[in-house]
């Protein structure tokens, strides 16, 4: 059990694609909007490339969250690939728990380009949230196993 | 191509973009980490990547140290990754290995305190990427020379002449029976008062005459298939049950048909036939028949006028919608805008008080063409003083935050118009600040300001007939503080004209879903970068002109109309476009056949041979989206620049700092 | 749904016939409460003259003792109301302003923690209690009558937006339509009543009151309805002011909504406080008997009866 120090920090990962969701964190950026530091962006051109592997290689790397997020439902550039995300999704969440990790340290949302605002509430909101669950530590349960 | 783990040599670039990354994060401490992470030939940072020499300094290193990877660590590659793909180019590196990294929208620009150490974990997940990515090859293909421009008001107008004055084809589709949008819907414009119709109807007229031209008018585009360079387009083409190749627009089918119904040209003002053109300037000068108001479409077979008045024959009743399919190189949206319908201010009283009415409303009042003949009147009386009021659903939390830019120009407009028109009026208007902001448009407002015309600082609260003095009497009565006096006034008038808010098209949604496009957070269509590249979009050889981007006054349009035909113009020109080259392929040996793949594809790009049992990628077909990639379960298929292991890489670097040294991932 | 009552001092004083007719309909209805334990003055429009922090507290130890009791704390005075929810929103946006007000409360062995539910009189029959119970619990249709909806303006701002539209709120005419009352357009449904300067600067605000009293019978209402206390009390009290000042005479029976639901209920005008009016409503109740007649002629009439 890692006990966290006063000053701990959660690290999150956040897997957004190309044409919406990164775009709509560029906005934020280009806003000035100011957010938590907690979440660092790995880019994917559709949320529809994330394999369920990724997911779990972050919160074994060490992240205590991970979000994806990609274009609305209806607005995938390449049409459906956030429909394949959804489904996904779905089974890698019982998935998680079955593993060991609190599904609500995964997060999937639809952020469109327009929308930084957005992108900057979720990034508080989760930084919050996992800052209140506290570090997950998967590499303990690992070797626990 | 084998490398052994010596020979990766990475060269890691960090940019200050000015203070803009340098202010926040510190670029030396980030520098000197970037050194000593493995594989990394060299860590430098200067004040401007992207500038000449900042370039050089790059394509030097690539030449003299030998490095066959660049990592940039700046601003989003959403910004300049074609920029230092170039770069490496002319050092003779392969483009796609440059992986770039965002400390700028992503970190330096959003967060106060802990970007440096962001910018650390996210340069060490680039580098890790980096270590992994391959050379890949950039195939082209050619460009049909054709384009097609959706939508036949000012902008696409425009951009339609223009790209057929440099001699290529034009498919121009209109969903009104005419060109001419809201523009040939309007009086006078602004600041120079020229009649819209005198310099527009000779534009629709050069369009239709233009042998370059293919006019579509009452069609839709319903299909969009294929990419930058190479689109299908299926276009339905709406019965007119006239023919028009018969039809001479000698307008007798009009003057007998005996069936009326609102003309949606003159907003409800005005009446117009079952069989019309929506006004008389139409191009193609050739009526539809609307089949809700014909007696002979819904009566099956009764009146039957314009059958047996007209001499070429051209009314047919056996028309049936078609389908035309259209291959271009190039699309440009013009699709235009809408008035918001006030009526959900209700405190304004449209719809309530027939004497309050929108500017478009008006606009057709004050026309020679219009359902009054150019009188302003309502109910035939012609009104004393007028009411203008500004920002109605506009600037306004609770419908459209934005500014709709064209309105305080022709509410000067209108107040001109009417003290030309009726002697002796009195015009107030009641505004919050007056955006006269282009050429020509200052002078213009001091010129209204010495004509009898009445500025009130203040936003209405309502717009009453309750008459509290003898004065108010039969009168609107509009009830505004007047700010700038600090006191409420009550000023009686015989019309009030609302200044709505420019909106997207109420199908604005679809439209964009139909050409891949997205919107704004207001709505409109969203431009690839609001400054640098405001026609062009996130979707490649598709582009957005006129007010479908953002209200905008004419001169505006018309720019992004030729800006339009610029970009279409220039990638006809080129004639050829290059491929995305991160796309996917299946690696034969890995593939047990399972077809999981095959029907993934959004576009098709794989197919299953049965004969070797395989799938099988076409490559030119392939967007590299990567859904197949991840649905594999055999983990055959493999996505180029995006493949398992240079993310996977990218994500244990991510995170190296979270976690105690001695674990292993 | 559990509620804890606030009436506030001027229902409890000077607007007794309104408290009066709360009670009487709000029990018809089934709509349990108990009063909140040790109300104090909401403030009213007179503390933020004393202080900004006091007119802040005031309400915000109301706020506080409704959030012991769990339950949703109603009110019926627009006044109480606008200060509770002015205080509740402003403490809640400014972290500086709850600490100095739990200061002040935590005097008093009272903290305001930010989840008090506050709902107006309105809100509760209109959402919770809902008009089709209302419209099947009349047994005096008010057929016939003529109603002014007056909605009155410092509520507009805070009380509409939280159940009804504050450009053109309608809820109120959506009551009085589930009575079978007639609703009349009111011009200056929100305009504004002079407030206590029909008290403090009469030359202001008997002119006020005396527009709303001519926009009334411009439009052939027969009463005027409010949701205000104070607006009762200006409309009813200061008619012959008002009528000096426009330079007429007025008659114009005022009434507060739960006074004419109870009439459209059924219940005793007495029980209704509609004795204290200082209009005396008997125009109204002329009114509805006529009306009552006339539905009943008519039914006869037409074979359903």
């Amino acid at each position: 059990m890692v006990v966290p120090s006063n000053n701990w920090e959660p690290t999150i990962v956040g897997f957004l694609c190309n044409w919406c969701a990164y775009q709509g964190a560029d906005l934020a950026g280009t806003s000035r909007m100011t957010y938590a530091p907690n979440v660092r962006i790995v880019r994917v051109m559709c949320t529809g490339r994330i394999d369920p592997t990724f997911v779990l290689k972050a919160f074994q790397s060490g992240a205590d969250g991970v979000i994806v997020a990609g274009c609305h439902p209806g607005d995938c550039h390449y049409s459906e690939g956030n429909y394949k995300t959804i489904r996904r999704v779905t089974l890698l969440r019982k998935l998680l728990s079955q593993m060991g990790i609190d599904p609500e340290r995964f997060r999937l949302e639809w952020v469109s380009a327009g929308e930084g605002a957005k992108w900057a509430q979720i990034a508080d909101e989760m930084s919050a949230a996992i800052k209140a669950k506290g570090p997950l530590a998967w590499w303990e349960t690992l070797k626990e196993a | 191509m084998a490398e052994s783990k010596n020979d990766v040599r990475i060269g890691v670039y960090v940019c200050h973009c000015g203070s803009n990354i340098a202010g926040t994060v510190d670029v030396d401490d980030l520098t000197s980490f970037a050194q000593q992470q493995g594989s990394v030939a060299v860590a430098r940072n200067y004040k401007f990547m992207c500038s000449e020499p900042g370039q050089a300094l790059i394509k030097k290193d690539i030449e003299e140290l030998g490095l066959n990877r660049v990592v940039v660590a700046s601003c989003s590659p959403r910004m300049h990754e074609p920029t230092f793909r170039r770069v490496c180019e002319d050092a003779n590196l392969n483009p796609y290995q440059l992986d770039m990294c965002n400390i700028r929208e992503q970190c330096s620009w959003v967060h106060k305190s802990g970007a440096t150490g962001k910018a650390k974990a996210l340069v060490s997940a680039a580098i890790s990427r980096a270590y992994y990515l391959q050379p890949l090859e950039r195939r082209e293909v050619l460009v049909t020379p054709a384009v097609l421009v959706v939508g036949g008001g000012i902008a696409g107008i425009q951009a339609a002449l223009k790209v057929a004055e440099a001699g290529h084809k034009v498919y121009l589709v209109e969903r009104e029976p005419s060109i001419g949008g809201h523009m040939i819907q309007l009086d006078k414009t602004f600041p120079t008062l020229d009649c819209s119709a005198c310099i527009l109807t000779p534009k629709m007229a050069a369009v239709k005459a233009h042998p370059d031209i293919e006019l579509m008018t009452y069609s839709e585009v319903v299909d969009v298939q294929g990419y930058v360079g190479n689109f299908r387009v299926t276009i339905r083409r709406k019965p007119r049950y006239v023919d028009e190749s018969l039809c001479t627009g000698c307008g007798i089918c009009q003057e007998k048909c005996p069936w009326k119904a609102d003309s949606e040209f003159d907003c409800g003002l005005g009446q117009r036939k079952a069989i019309y053109t929506p006004f008389p300037q139409a191009v193609p000068n050739v009526p539809v028949i609307d089949p809700e108001h014909c007696v002979y479409i819904q009566k099956e077979g009764k009146c039957g006028a314009c059958l047996k008045f007209c001499e070429r024959g051209a009314i047919d009743f056996t028309q049936k919608e078609k389908m035309v399919d259209v291959e271009v190189g190039a699309i440009i949206v013009a699709t235009g805008y809408d008035l918001m319908d006030p009526s959900a201010i209700s405190r304004l009283g449209y719809k309530r008080f027939p004497n309050v009415i929108t500017s478009m409303e008006f606009e057709r009042l004050c026309n020679a063409t219009g359902p009054t003949g150019g009188h302003i009147t309502i109910d035939g009386k012609e009104p004393k003083s007028v009411a203008i009021i500004h920002c109605v659903g506009s600037r306004d939390e609770k419908y459209h935050t934005y500014c709709s830019r064209v309105c305080c120009m022709y509410a000067l407009k209108f107040a001109h118009l009417i003290g030309e028109k009726i002697e002796g009026a009195q015009v107030y208007q009641f505004y919050i600040d007056m955006r006269c902001y282009g050429k020509g448009f200052e002078e213009f407002y001091q010129r209204a300001s010495s004509e009898a015309v009445n500025f009130v600082r203040g936003r209405p609260a309502q717009v009453t007939d309750f008459a509290m003095t003898p004065e108010e009497k039969g009168k609107l009565v509009v009830v505004c503080e007047n700010t700038l006096v600090g006191r409420p006034v009550r000023v009686p008038v015989d019309m009030v004209i609302l200044c709505p808010a420019m909106e997207p098209r109420a199908d604005a949604k679809e439209v964009a879903r139909r050409f891949n496009l997205s919107q704004s957070a207001d709505g409109f269509l969203l431009e690839k970068h609001a400054k640098l590249d405001p026609v062009a979009t996130a979707n490649d050889g598709v582009f957005i002109v006129g007010c479908v981007q953002g209200p905008k006054d004419i001169p505006d349009t018309v720019a992004q109309g030729l800006a339009g035909a610029a970009e279409a113009l220039a990638l006809i020109e080129k004639g050829r476009v290059e491929l995305e080259a991160a796309t996917a392929f299946v690696n034969e040996a890995a593939c047990s056949g399972c077809k999981i793949c095959v029907s993934l594809c959004p576009y098709s790009a794989i197919t299953f041979s049965e004969t070797e049992k395989l799938s099988h990628i076409n490559e030119a077909l392939c967007k590299g989206c990567g859904v197949c990639v991840a649905a594999c379960p055999a983990g055959a298929i493999v996505g180029r620049h995006f493949t398992d292991q240079q993310i996977l890489a990218e994500v244990a670097a991510l995170l190296v700092d979270t976690r105690p040294a001695t674990v292993a991932v | 749904m559990s509620y804890v009552y606030y009436p506030g001092c001027s229902l409890t004083g000077t607007a007794r016939e309104c408290e009066e007719s709360i009670q009487s309909v709000m029990r018809f209805l089934g709509v349990k409460w108990t009063e909140l334990e040790d109300w104090n003055c909401c403030g009213a429009a007179v503390a933020t003259g004393v202080s900004y922090l006091l007119s802040l507290a005031l309400p915000a130890r109301n706020l506080a003792l409704s959030e012991k009791t769990e339950a949703d704390l109603v009110t019926g005075c627009s006044r109480c109301y606008l200060n509770l929810i002015r205080a509740q929103h402003y403490i809640q946006h400014n972290a500086n302003l709850k600490r100095d007000v739990n200061a002040v409360l935590a005097e008093a062995g009272i903290q305001y923690a930010g989840t008090a539910r506050l709902r107006h009189l309105l809100d509760v029959i209109i959402n919770d209690v809902g008009l089709d119970t209302v419209a099947e619990k009349v047994t005096q249709p008010l057929s016939g009558l003529q109603v002014a909806a007056y909605y009155g303006c410092c509520q507009g701002m805070w009380t509409y937006a939280q159940f009804d539209s504050t450009e053109d709120p309608t809820c109120f005419d959506r009551l009085l339509a589930a009575l079978g009352a007639e609703v009349v357009y009111y011009p200056l449904k929100q305009a504004c009543c002079g407030g206590t300067l029909s008290m403090s600067k009469r030359a202001v605000g008997a002119p006020l009151i005396g527009d709303l009293l001519l926009a009334a019978i411009a439009v052939e209402a027969d009463c005027i309805v409010t949701a205000c206390p104070l607006c009762t009390f200006n409309l009813n009290s200061f008619q012959n002011e008002a009528g000096r000042a426009k330079g007429t005479k007025f008659n114009m029976p005022v009434l507060f909504v739960t006074q004419l639901m109870g009439l459209a209920f059924g219940l005793p005008p007495k029980t209704l406080g509609l004795h204290r009016n200082v209009v005396p409503p008997d125009p109204v109740y002329r009114k509805i008997a006529a009306g009552a007649a006339a539905s009943s002629a008519e039914a006869v009439a037409s074979g359903t009866k």
